[in-house]
């Protein structure tokens, strides 16, 4: 008796009764296909944030200088510039970053937002892009001159839409040209995004905030691959002008997705082990159909054993078809996950996860289900296998 | 071929003992056609489960073609049933989901045996009892005849040298159990040891041998000369 002999018996018996299959297997296709659902949900909102972080640039690295009680810690204008310069293989951009709240008017409107004194390396830094007029230029910082490029928001809120360039407004109360148009970042503009900001050049932003030093400013590695020197190169740079590492923060974008990666891969797994609990229960499903097949077939088994089928393979018979059972039920599970979450995931606007990003959570959920029908399988066939053949064809 | 000594098969009941077998001694040589006839509660359909190596006995042995099958496991016992013994049943057991060449095809597939062989050792079987045209159909479509003859096909198809027939022709109406018991002489005269069990004197009295028991005993065991019709 070979065992693909015993999957076709199983097979056969499976389809001669369908609609009772079809429901003892809906347990395991709705475990598998919630098990695959979930994960990929956590996956593809995780992979969501992780292109927004790299949307902000992949490069980044952002230096912190804590200014602590009036003490005026900050670097130069001219150290920092130098800084660059001798790190120019590893560091493609330099900008600092000096952030502020501003109070914008323009005619009659008024609004506050959040006042950016940078470089015009900032945009190709942050990934951000001016999309009508100019970015700032070298005399732009040199000169300090009144100009500002502002975001979508502030086109809104000020100018109803209409075009800004060349228009002059007030920030905290000082005439400022508008120069340029930030690209939108978000769908929608709202207060406090990253649509919501005006700026300046940093020269004129120390100015105007009373502010010499920087105590802020951003960097981009001049590839991903060189993320860890350019930090490394940062940090000494800070530690041999301010002799301890506690007056300063440096945290590179790297880092901060894989913060992101750490904070939700536990949610992966618990939704994996959540969905993971209606699979053992759907396998206690098939243990009790299996139950009731092996009392209902006692006679077929009596008449088996009596022309000479042995323990193992009456045990076999039932075991295949247990498993069988789990593995069909296993597979319509994957195929309804797997276009549910391309589905969900369309709907909600979420990265669509490719095939290859799920096989980890479809092969685990496969293999768990047919463990369920298998494991849950033994002690029916056990039951069936142990049959008097005596008992068995006596059996109505 | 079966050489019963001293064979006992006791059931509790309760507090009492029901003695099936009471020391019975049974020896059935190759090539000869035995029936076994007793009243209902005899013990012969026991006896036919302890020839059949369906059960096993409280005490006694049982050679079975020179095996001793006292201390053998369920599995062994399997192979002999599936080797040795073709079973006929009364009510023709047959698996009501598979075709009549698939029933047929049953014991060989527990040998082992590949397909390609095993399909024509069974369409032999069929056509033998007359059935291979009607080899598609399920158990169902036939008739009580046609199913008993399948049954037949079944036992004989893996060529066994003992076929056990339990009443086979009880849910037969009077034409078609005489046609299967022409069938079991023809399977007889062939060379194969039969042994068919009965509560029918006029069927029991076809055979070479007729064995008669009661309560557990044997009674009588007698030769009958004239009531071999095959030759």
């Amino acid at each position: 008796m070979t065992f693909i002999m015993s999957v076709k018996m199983a097979l056969s018996s499976l389809w001669s009764s369908k609609i009772r299959s079809f429901l003892t297997m809906l347990g395991i296709i709705i475990g598998v296909a919630a098990v695959i659902l979930l994960v990929s949900m956590v996956s593809s909102a995780t992979k969501s944030i992780k292109l927004q972080l790299e949307s902000m640039g992949t490069n980044l690295i952002s230096v912190d200088i804590n200014r602590g009680w009036g003490s005026g810690r900050s670097v130069s204008n001219a150290e920092l510039q130098s800084f660059c310069d001798e790190n120019s293989d590893i560091i493609a951009y330099c900008s600092p970053s000096i952030i502020s709240r501003g109070t914008v008017k323009y005619g009659g409107e008024n609004v506050t937002s959040t006042l950016y004194g940078v470089a015009g390396e900032y945009m190709a830094i942050k990934n951000r892009e001016v999309v009508s007029g100019r970015n700032f230029t070298q005399t732009d910082i040199a000169n300090r001159h009144s100009v500002c490029i502002i975001g979508e928001y502030l086109v809104q809120e000020l100018f109803g839409g209409m075009d800004p360039l060349e228009q002059t407004i007030k920030l905290n109360n000082e005439i400022f040209t508008v120069i340029g148009v930030l690209d939108q970042k978000s769908s929608n503009v709202s207060q406090g995004g990253a649509d919501d900001m005006i700026m300046i050049p940093y020269s004129k932003a120390q100015r105007l905030l009373r502010n010499a030093g920087i105590s802020s400013f951003v960097i981009s590695a001049a590839s991903s691959d060189y993320t860890t020197l350019a930090t490394e190169a940062v940090e000494s740079f800070l530690y041999k002008k301010f002799k301890n590492d506690r007056f300063y923060n440096v945290s590179d974008q790297a880092a901060s997705i894989d913060t992101v990666n750490e904070a939700l891969a536990p949610m992966a797994l618990l939704a994996a082990a959540i969905a993971g609990i209606s699979l053992i229960v759907a396998g206690i499903g098939i243990m009790n159909i299996m139950l009731v097949t092996v009392t209902e077939r006692t006679r077929e088994i009596g008449i088996r054993k009596s022309i000479g089928a042995k323990t193992g393979t009456i045990l076999m018979q039932f075991l295949v078809e247990s498993a069988a059972l789990s593995c069909i039920g296993g597979l319509i599970g994957i195929v309804i996950g797997v276009a549910g979450s391309a589905g969900i995931s369309t709907a909600m606007e979420l990265p669509v996860l490719t095939i290859w990003e799920q096989m980890g959570t479809i092969v685990g959920s496969f293999l768990f289900s047919a463990a369920m029908g298998i494991i849950f399988g033994i002690y029916p066939a056990r039951r069936a296998a142990k049959l008097n053949p005596v008992d068995a064809l006596r059996y109505d | 071929m079966i050489k019963i000594e001293d064979m006992y098969k006791i059931y509790k009941v309760g507090d009492s003992e029901v003695r099936a077998l009471d020391g019975v001694s049974l020896h059935i040589k190759p090539k000869e056609f035995v029936s076994i006839i007793g009243p209902s509660g005899s013990g012969k359909s026991t006896l036919m489960n302890m020839i059949g190596c369906l059960d096993t006995a409280t005490s006694g042995t049982y050679l079975i073609d020179g095996t001793p099958i006292e201390n053998l496991s369920e599995n062994e016992l399997a192979k002999i049933r599936n080797k040795k013994i073709g079973f006929i049943f009364q009510v023709y057991n047959l698996l009501p989901k598979l075709t009549a060449l698939e029933n047929v095809e049953l014991p060989l597939i527990y040998q082992g045996i590949r397909a390609k062989e095993r399909r024509e050792m069974a369409i032999e079987a069929l056509k033998k009892v007359g059935m291979e045209a009607r080899m598609h159909h399920k158990p169902k479509e036939l008739s009580g005849g046609q199913q008993q003859r399948v049954a037949i096909a079944r036992a004989l198809a893996p060529r066994p040298p003992l076929i056990l027939a339990d009443e086979p022709t009880g849910a037969l109406d009077s034409k078609t159990g005489v046609q299967v018991m022409e069938m079991l002489k023809e399977i007889h005269s062939d060379g194969n040891t039969v042994v068919l069990i009965t509560h029918n004197t006029d069927i029991a009295r076809q055979a070479q041998r007729v064995v008669r028991i009661a309560d557990g005993k044997i009674t009588s065991d007698t030769t009958n000369t004239e009531g071999v019709v095959c030759e």
